[in-house]
């Protein structure tokens, strides 16, 4: 059982670490979720996403997502966003891979080539 | 697709592409009928009838045009194999219901799957939708509904990832203390 005084701990929490970072740009994580994108696994990427954010408290991150973007066989894909960089795209992410994203280059700031279908400005 | 709650990923997309603030998602498990049903009701911008009566177009014809989508189609096969059907009620500006039944205990139904795994991964990425689930079944029921928790709590930043496996945690296990509904003018008569 959950309850709404859990909720509320870890609502305090988070506007607590939003005030902190008020005025800065937010990563942002999106994952694809097109028919193509969910049949591929798209919602095991979202989950294991979230897992690794709040497993990490990493705040500052906005997951959001987006339909088919025409490249359905490397899906399921997710692109990674940060203020001042060109946008990465990763294809044939796994739950996996994407906790991997999340480390190298969502923390580390180190792109994971071997899975980059496309990077733009 | 492996689960009928992907389907409901799926339905959810469309909603959340239709623009729809509000969206609620009721599953019925009737063991006397045999059925499961499913339905996902939204206030986005809804179909013109001409888009509404393609939506179920076969493969062949909606591979041709990349531009028409999948999804439904799918979950009209997936329905039909089980011994079901997908009925689509829809007008623009007066939003969409998608309803999709299946034999209960028939062989080749999906089995339902992580309903709450597909709706924080909604939430989570759409954090001002309005999301209302209802599981009925006999002997139980579950519901969670943003917007009760909302009424209770004020606004809640839904796209944190902690909130969101919160979220997914009340699904899957239950909320020890259920919102309660906002007191109507008939019930208050009542008492
Ligand atoms: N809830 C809805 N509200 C408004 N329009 C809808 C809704 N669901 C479907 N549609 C319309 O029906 C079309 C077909 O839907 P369908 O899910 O089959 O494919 P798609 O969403 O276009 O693409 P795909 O599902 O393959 O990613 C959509 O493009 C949209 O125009
Ligand atoms: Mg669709």
């Amino acid at each position: 059982m959950k309850s709404l005084e859990e909720l509320e701990r870890i609502r305090k929490r988070a506007q607590e670490a939003m005030r902190i970072r008020e005025g800065e740009q937010p990563v942002k994580i999106v994952v694809a979720m097109g028919t193509c994108g969910i049949a591929a696994g798209a919602r095991e990427v979202m989950t294991a996403v979230l897992e690794e954010l709040a497993g990490r408290s990493l705040t500052g991150v906005t997951v959001t997502q987006t339909g088919c973007i025409g490249l359905c066989e490397q899906e399921p894909m997710l692109t990674v966003e940060k203020p001042g960089r060109p946008a990465v795209t990763y294809g044939q992410v796994s739950g996996d891979r994407a906790r991997r994203i999340v480390a190298q280059h969502v923390v580390n700031d180190v792109v994971v080539g071997e899975w980059v279908v496309a990077a733009r400005r | 697709m492996k689960e009928i709650a992907l389907h409901v990923l799926d339905l959810l997309q469309n909603s959340v592409e239709a623009g729809a603030s509000r969206v609620s998602i009721d599953i019925t498990e009737d063991a006397a009928m045999d059925r499961l049903v499913v339905e996902v009701r939204d206030d986005g911008r809804g179909m013109q009838p001409c888009v509404r009566d393609r939506v179920f177009d076969p493969f062949v014809t909606t591979r041709r045009t990349r531009r028409v989508g999948l999804g439904l189609p799918l979950l009209a096969a997936a329905a039909r194999q089980a011994g079901g059907e997908v009925k689509v009620e829809s007008s623009p500006g007066r939003g969409t219901t998608v309803t999709a039944s299946f034999g209960l205990t028939h062989l080749d139904r999906a089995p339902l799957g992580d309903m709450a795994a597909t709706l924080i991964a909604v939430l989570a990425a759409n954090p001002q939708l309005k999301l209302n689930y209802r599981y009925r079944r006999d002997g139980g029921e579950t519901s969670f509904d943003t917007e009760a928790i909302e009424r209770r709590m004020g606004s809640v930043p839904w796209g944190e990832p902690r909130v969101a496996l919160w979220a997914r945690d009340a699904i899957r296990f239950g909320l020890a203390e259920p919102p309660e509904p906002i007191p109507g003018p008939a019930r208050d008569k009542g008492r």
